[in-house]
């Protein structure tokens, strides 16, 4: 069952990443980013699973001797999240301005930069 | 104070100066900030310069909050300081330094966010030169990132730089998440984040399809950052759209250290599963498309600026062709150009910005004829063209020299045709824009439909400018004699030939890292320096570039034809695929990460 995460891992990444090859709007465009950085998430907490075991909170809990699942990613996702939600809202934040600035948010559209 | 304290010190203190610099804008005159600003990425490259020196007897590493390993085993997060990462740190406080200082008249409008933009773009630098920690390098990667498209963008009213900022943002933070997962990965087979340990925990396994698409996907992030094709596309928008001071920072040391961060972890972490000669041709491939694109991409441009960025895209190949040489001399033939590339490319940024400021526009068909020969800029664009050519004995002639004879030692000889040609070009292309803008030679060139055009574009200052402020001009020239310095100082040889081998020395790394063990002592490296065949060579680049730039110049065109001038099949291919859309973008770079795979993976792989 283990290999099942890594799949919806490697998914998200790459149904994300087509999102963006194929999208017709910026904002699905970061938003689809963000769903490729979900596979991140996944992949890191996949990484630290173990089955059966508890989270990594001793005070209170159980013995210091007891298997629980890896804190290390866990501590990795979250600094990914505070990546994810400042990369994602400047990103929203540029697509304001490019609606501002071009009157239209499809990329198909946006042909200033070429060459 | 302990050397140890000095690398967390450099990092620490632009984030500190930035808070200040955010809390106090509000209040502080303008040059209160300009000078606070200036002063600490001036102490900073002090700090960093001084470390890079004292380095060269052994490294300098630093665990942070005094977890320092037990028995070869830690939890902590490190710090290594060796020569050739913190002079890359010291390499980016300075062009922050100069930048700032440029920044003194300019883009007056805005408030201390700018300063405080860039020096966590200063901090970012730093911290990814300066790590030994695989994730943390993620970290750092994201904080310039995050800096670097908000500086990008930073003219929000203007339609290109929302739109060119954007599209960076995007693909980049999409190859750092690719990098993440190869750490992830890494992490699930060793169960370690710090570089040397996971060096050890690899060290003399079989290299198997885990560990394969964990390098593969971890270099992909820093193969963006470096812009190499075909992952670069995203650099000629940035760059075409950034203000000038934060061109000297992207151009100058940003993308380079993407070049430094798949070396570094590759020397340390990977060297000892992944065989050299593997890596040599999964980046020797791309780097060599690198320079062809990006020489051919520079030829064709008409917007100065990204004339520039993309004769940074071809000299980044180049410095990726070196790299994979894998020797210390081509290390050291790699250190020596990054540096004086970075002061020489830097100055012509700037010359570009003060057209910008002058005339409202970057544009050589527009800008034909209208520099003065009076104007002191325009000598520093053409001497910056000849010096980016290789001409002996300028700084980036030294780098290139020294990569070609450490290419002919390790017997790929025709590497040499790369360099040569690589940098003759970008040089020409530079000199036929100067030749045209500052002395009006030649015929006005005429459009072709498919380009970028450089002109109505709004000036980074208030008005235009007519006398260039003194500090404009400071800049600049300490910019061109920065980049032409590595040239004509031995010890600097001396010093980059000895921070190759250690950079090099894995098992050295891992030692003073994990077990505080007494540094080896480095030799330095035998015949580093101007050879008669460097000098040669620098000679036939410059000659070639100079033909390059007239022939450019006085190319014939066809009696009494009006209307856009067709290009031929290539040039017109060529301005298609650099087609300004994310997604494409996006699609490219998933091709680039494919290939190097598949050149790491299938000899690695097929002999089972």
């Amino acid at each position: 069952m283990h290999w099942y995460a890594y799949t919806v891992a490697g998914w998200l990444m790459l149904v994300g990443s087509f999102g963006i090859v194929r999208s017709r709007d910026l904002v699905h465009a970061v938003v689809s980013l963000s769903v490729a950085q979900s596979g991140t998430y996944v992949l890191l907490l996949a990484v630290g699973y173990q089955s059966g075991a508890p989270a990594p909170v001793f005070a209170g809990g159980p013995a210091p001797s007891t298997r629980v699942v890896d804190p290390v990613v866990q501590a990795m996702a979250l600094t990914d999240i505070v990546v994810s939600a400042t990369v994602t809202a400047l990103l929203l934040a540029l697509s304001i301005q490019v609606h501002a600035r071009h009157r239209t948010v499809d990329p198909d559209a946006l042909t200033r930069l070429r060459g | 104070m302990s050397r140890s304290a000095l690398a967390p010190l450099a990092v620490v203190a632009p984030i500190l100066a930035a808070c200040v610099v955010l809390v106090a804008g509000r209040r502080a005159p303008r040059l209160v900030i300009d000078v606070l600003a200036t002063a600490t990425a001036a102490g900073v490259a002090a700090t960093t310069g001084f470390l890079a020196a004292s380095t060269l007897g052994g490294r300098a590493v630093t665990w942070s909050g005094g977890w320092s390993p037990v028995g070869g085993r830690s939890v902590g997060v490190v710090l290594v300081a060796d020569p050739l990462g913190a002079g890359l740190a010291c390499l980016a406080g300075l062009l922050t330094a100069v930048a700032m200082l440029y920044s003194w008249r300019y883009l007056a409008s805005l408030q201390a966010h700018y300063h405080t933009l860039v020096l966590l773009f200063l901090a970012g630098l730093v911290g990814f030169a300066l790590t030994g920690d695989l994730f943390n390098m993620f970290v750092f990667f994201e904080l310039m990132g995050a800096a670097a498209y908000a500086l990008t963008a930073l003219r929000i009213e203007e339609p290109d730089s929302v739109q060119g900022g954007l599209t960076f943002a995007v693909i980049n933070s999409l190859g750092a998440y690719l990098s993440l997962m190869g750490v992830g990965l890494i992490y699930a087979r060793t169960g370690e984040l710090g570089l040397a340990r996971i060096g050890r925990a690899l060290g003399g396994q079989r290299a198997d399809a885990l560990v394969i698409v964990a390098f593969v996907l971890v270099v992909t992030g820093f193969l963006v950052k470096a812009a190499v094709a075909p992952m670069h596309f995203w650099l000629a928008d940035a760059h075409a759209v950034a203000p000038a001071p934060i061109c000297v920072l992207m151009s100058g040391v940003m993308v380079e250290l993407g070049v430094y961060a798949v070396a570094r972890v590759y020397t340390t972490a990977f060297a000892g599963v992944l065989p050299g000669g593997v890596l040599r041709t999964a980046l020797l491939v791309p780097g060599l498309l690198t320079v062809t694109v990006g020489s051919g991409m520079c030829l064709i441009q008409r917007h100065i600026k990204r004339l520039l960025a993309y004769s940074t895209i071809a000299h980044t190949g180049l410095f990726v062709v070196a790299f994979a040489v894998l020797t210390p001399g081509s290390v050291a033939g790699a250190a020596l150009y990054v540096l004086g590339h970075a002061g020489i490319k830097g100055a012509l940024f700037l010359v570009t910005g003060l057209l910008l400021d002058r005339f409202g526009s970057v544009d050589e068909r527009d800008l034909f004829g209208r520099g003065s020969r009076r104007d002191p800029g325009g000598w520093f664009f053409l001497a910056g063209g000849v010096a980016l050519a290789g001409a002996p004995p300028l700084g980036p002639g030294i780098g290139k020299a020294v990569a070609e004879d450490a290419a002919g030692r390790a017997g790929y000889p025709w590497l040499v045709a790369a360099f040569v040609v690589g940098s003759a070009v970008t040089g020409g292309a530079v000199l036929r824009a100067g030749l045209r803008v500052f002395l009006g030679l030649g015929h006005p060139p005429q459009p072709p439909a498919s380009e970028t055009q450089g002109s109505g574009e709004q000036p980074e200052t208030p008005s235009l400018v007519r006398a260039v402020p003194r500090t404009m001009l400071a800049a600049i020239v300490l910019l061109l004699l920065a980049g032409a310095l590595p040239g004509v100082v031995p010890p600097l040889w001396v010093a980059a030939g000895r921070a190759a081998r250690m950079f090099l020395d894995r098992t050295g790394y891992a030692g003073q890292t994990l077990d505080a063990a007494p540094p080896t002592p480095v030799a330095p490296l035998p015949g580093l320096g101007w050879t008669t065949t460097g000098v040669v060579l620098g000679l036939v680049s410059v000659t070639l570039a100079v033909a390059v730039a007239l022939l450019g110049v006085y190319r014939p065109r066809r009696a009494g034809w009006r209307g856009p001038v067709r290009s031929p099949a290539p040039v017109e291919l060529l301005h298609r695929l650099h087609s300004g859309h994310v997604g494409d973008y996006v699609a490219w770079l998933f091709l680039g990460v494919a290939v190097v795979g598949a050149l790491i993976a299938v000899p690695l792989l097929a002999g089972r």
